[in-house]
């Protein structure tokens, strides 16, 4: 059942559209996340629905009711901001009472209901602490419990885990994941790391350009991407120029580079790719292999190694003038070395064909 | 939405506040130089550019400004470079000493430099007695006791700006110049001097304005040695009321044509807000010889510094009359000080000063943040207006305000937002407000713009409307800002005396004119006395201001 719903939203800001009729809805309970490059328009999304930016155009809706000119003082949306905006004047219980103030819940009730939040950060017994000396993962866990305290109606976060150190991030992920499912609050959460909108996103919405692109389940994103953007954002992936020959008993027939490859169970072509003529190939480094050069092989010279730890990344500079990232075994290639690229026999998913003129 | 039409009627409200009160005063008087009997005219030009000492006064201010700029800039630059880069005994506190002359309101220094240098002043009797001469060895008088004075107030300004602009250079920056081989004067010359020039353009930026509108000392010590501020009270005092416009006009005209030229330049950002980084360390001063030389002269310097403080308090216990020849004062008696509390009539300017400096910095804190939260918070239409407005009344000497409100407030006609003030009890606070603004808002502001945004969005998405967010978040926050530019305006509303002196009525005379007075009236007792007490509540205020301003 959809609890919070974006219709057409559009935001400009001095003629540059931020935000392009973005439409979305959002299950009750289901923590979405807004996955894009920066300047793609999701932060002004997680503002539009905050209610600090009023739309152009399009509606916000929650159930039945539109919000979409509601204040953010009224509107029940709780938030989580990028540098936590904790109030450095007011101790951790002041901060968190803050929301409940507003709601006119004093005395005893207060201080239980403070108590309650911090608890459900792990954080009971610190309300007397001031802000300065928490650490950065203690703050983040305040900036939750003052934003669920008031019991909003929905849970925004910003950029949750950018202020914190790389070696917490993961473990905090996991915390935050497991904390918004216990309170089981509706969470759209804004971030431009993909391992974050998977780990913590039931859904992924995809932005460029102020659109959306895709939206779907981490699995859905990597395995079908709707558009060589998605393909290349989520995952890695290189891009090549291709002449579609047509299609196989097991698959599809194509030209790159002068040689003539036959892909099967993996490629998967997208959408109005024609059945004959240009196509764009975007291809996963682990749906090619290396080889020594050959017939059948696209040929090319090794530009760049990196070592990720069990395998290498390869980066491969073909003849025909394309760069192919490729996975192979740590020490099999050195750059300088010549050598030719086949699709892997498993490529499992990896490869994908879309209409040339698709970005 | 009521929030967004209520923030409208605010700023229009505002606005029309500042114009009234800033622009329109000064519009007027630049009218009524042009105007005589029966319409349009430019006679009053033409008396202005024939009369000699017209020109004498405008080429007295413009070249008193410069030299004071130079002076003080040699005096104060190298001050900032000892107490920031070397490291001797009471290094702490001789470099809190320095910057002593600030609390010392204008006519107050005055006051202590008569004390000290004039004709029968301490310094001076004592270099007679010294070398048995029969007369004075000097004359506190003309464009050199001006300047005297000007340096000794005024140099504390490029002490502060330099030593605010060397804080804020990174270590960093130093050891990069030596790692690519450049010498000390190398680093200096292609390094340092360009970083600090922000600063160093800002503080002549407000030496100059300073000096400029100073009037204290030219009046004092003047002679016959005319500068523009006290030849327009002059001609206002003979009654040429439209001559005294013109010379207002030129007066504001020389301060704008300054302000243009260092437009383009940082001057206006002071250097207090450069990039962060870790402050260069100090070089300590090892060899015990230089120590010994860098102490003395540490010390010595300091004491030159606190001695029109030292003398003004040595007088204030004077008692009448009985201090003439001698090198130091052969009676001491509380006797100044009682009559101050004793008698109600002295005491009342004391009280006077107090209301009427609190009343304007209030009102002025009020008005800052209102345009902060106008100007920063909700980013208004008019909001750069507004910011300029309030910053105005800095590039106008205080005596051409003073002309501009006195013209302005002396006529009834209510439909063009004339009223008669002049002679009541609201037009002194009202001059001391508009001299606060620029002081009080550029502070707030600061403050205003160091806040973090969110936090207002936080409040807002935790329910708390504007007013509650103002109250307990926003406020808060801005104590330190608030505090530290209203302790400013406070200590320069309570010891002005240029505004005081064009626009005071009995019942309103502040400590200035009550000093003045005393002077006249040969109760030099009283005067110091009245001196010492403006100076300890300035001090004060000041410290509070330092403290809680600088824990922001």
């Amino acid at each position: 059942m959809t609890f919070l719903r974006l219709e057409g939203l559009t935001k400009r800001f001095d003629g540059t559209v931020a935000v392009d009729g973005l439409s979305l809805a959002i299950e009750r309970g289901e923590m979405l996340a807004l996955l894009g490059p920066s300047g793609s328009g999701k932060t002004t999304t997680l503002r539009l629905l905050a209610g600090f930016e009023t739309p152009d155009a399009g509606r916000v809706w929650v159930e039945d009711e539109d919000v979409t000119a509601v204040e953010p003082v009224a509107r029940r949306f709780g938030m989580v901001f990028q540098h936590y905006a904790l109030f450095p004047h007011l101790d951790v219980g002041a901060n968190v009472a803050f929301g409940l103030e507003s709601l006119r819940i004093r005395g005893g009730e207060l201080d239980q209901r403070v108590a309650r939040a911090l608890a459900l950060v792990d954080l009971a017994g610190f309300e007397r602490r001031r802000i300065a000396q928490l650490s950065g993962g203690q703050q983040q866990r305040v900036a939750l419990a003052r934003a669920l305290a008031p019991e909003p109606r929905v849970l925004l976060l910003d950029e949750p885990l950018s202020n914190l150190d790389p070696s917490l991030r993961e473990r905090t992920r996991g915390e935050i994941r497991e904390l918004i499912r216990r309170v089981g609050i509706t969470t759209v959460l804004v971030t431009h790391e993909q391992d974050e909108a998977f780990d913590l996103g039931d859904r992924v919405a995809v932005l460029q350009g102020g659109r959306l692109e895709q939206v779907g389940s981490p699995e859905d994103l990597y395995a079908t991407p709707a558009n060589p953007f998605v393909a290349e954002f989520v995952g890695r992936s290189s891009r090549i120029a291709v002449t579609v020959l047509g299609p196989t008993e097991r698959g599809v027939r194509v030209s790159l580079e002068g040689v003539e490859w036959e892909l099967t169970d993996g490629a998967s072509p997208q959408g109005a790719v024609p059945p004959q003529g240009e196509a764009l190939m975007v291809v996963r480094p682990e749906a090619l292999r290396l080889m020594a050069p050959a017939p059948g092989a696209v040929a090319g010279t090794v530009a760049e190694r990196r070592f990720t730890g069990a395998a290498s990344l390869f980066t491969v500079a073909t003849d025909g003038g394309a760069r192919l990232e490729v996975t192979g075994p740590p020490r099999s290639v050195r750059p300088g070395d010549r050598v030719g690229i086949m699709p892997s026999r498993r490529s499992g998913g990896g490869i994908h064909l879309f209409p040339s003129g698709d970005r | 939405m009521t929030g967004g039409r209520r923030a409208a009627l605010l700023e229009v409200g505002l606005l029309v506040l500042l114009l009234w009160l800033i622009v329109y005063p000064l519009v007027l008087v630049l009218v009524e130089g042009f105007r005589g009997a029966d319409g349009w005219t430019v006679d009053f030009v033409r008396q202005f550019l024939e009369r000699g000492n017209e020109g004498q006064a405008l080429w007295g201010s413009l070249w008193i400004s410069l030299a004071t700029v130079v002076l003080a800039g040699a005096i104060g630059i190298p001050l900032a470079f000892l107490f920031s880069r070397y490291d001797f005994p009471g290094r702490r506190i001789v470099g809190g000493l320095v910057a002593l002359p600030a609390v010392l309101p204008p006519l107050v220094g005055v006051l202590a430099f008569l004390f000290l240098y004039g004709e029968s002043g301490f310094v001076s009797l004592l270099i007679q007695r010294l070398f048995q001469l029969d007369t004075p060895p000097w004359r506190l008088q003309g464009p050199g006791a001006i300047l005297l004075v000007h340096a000794y107030s005024m140099y504390v300004y490029f002490y502060l700006f330099t030593r605010a602009g060397l804080a804020s250079l990174d270590a960093s920056v130093f050891e990069a110049a030596a790692s690519l081989g450049a010498g000390r004067w190398r680093t200096l010359r292609r390094v340092v001097l360009p970083l600090l020039m922000p600063a160093l353009t800002g503080g002549a930026l407000l030496t100059f304005m300073t000096a400029l509108a100073s009037f204290s000392a030219p009046y004092i010590f003047g002679g016959g040695f005319r500068v523009m501020t006290t030849q327009i009270v002059a001609t206002r005092l003979n009654g040429d009321d439209q001559l005294a416009m013109i010379e207002t006009v030129s007066l504001t005209l020389i301060a704008l044509v300054a302000l243009w030229l260092l437009r383009g330049t940082a001057a206006f950002e002071s250097a207090a807000g450069g990039r962060k980084g870790v402050a260069p360390a100090l070089v300590p001063v090892k060899r015990p010889a230089v120590r010994l030389i860098v102490g003395v002269l540490g010390w010595g310097l300091a004491l030159l510094l606190l001695l029109p403080h030292l003398t003004l308090l040595l007088v204030s216990f004077v008692p009448a009359g009985t201090w003439t020849t001698e090198p130091l004062p052969p009676a001491y008696t509380w006797r100044n000080y009682l009559t101050l509390i004793e008698d109600p009539v002295r005491a009342r300017p004391l009280l006077n000063s107090l209301w009427l400096a609190s009343a304007a910095t209030m009102a002025a804190v009020g008005i800052a943040v209102a345009a902060g939260v106008l100007s920063v918070r909700r980013r208004a239409r008019f909001g750069r207006t507004i910011e300029g407005l309030l910053a105005l009344p800095w590039a106008v000497p205080g005596t051409v305000f003073a002309i501009a409100l006195a013209t302005a407030f002396s006529v009834h006609a209510p439909l063009a937002g004339r009223f008669i003030l002049v002679g009541t009890l609201w037009l002194l606070p009202l001059a001391y407000l508009v001299r606060n603004l620029p002081i009080t808002s550029r502070s707030v502001l600061a403050g205003f713009r160091a806040l973090d945004l969110s936090l207002d969005e936080a409040a807002a998405t935790l329910g708390a409307g504007r007013w509650r967010t103002l109250r307990r978040v926003t406020l808060p926050l801005l104590r330190p800002a608030i505090v530290a530019g209203a302790s400013l305006a406070f200590v320069t509303a309570f010891g002005d005396f240029v505004t005081s002196i064009m626009l005071y009525t009995y019942d309103t005379r502040p400590i200035s004119l009550e000093i003045l007075s005393s002077l006249r009236q040969s109760d030099v007792g009283v005067a110091a006395a009245y001196g010492v007490v403006l100076m300890a509540i300035s001090a004060a205020v000041f410290t509070l201001g330092a403290d809680r301003g600088g824990t922001g």
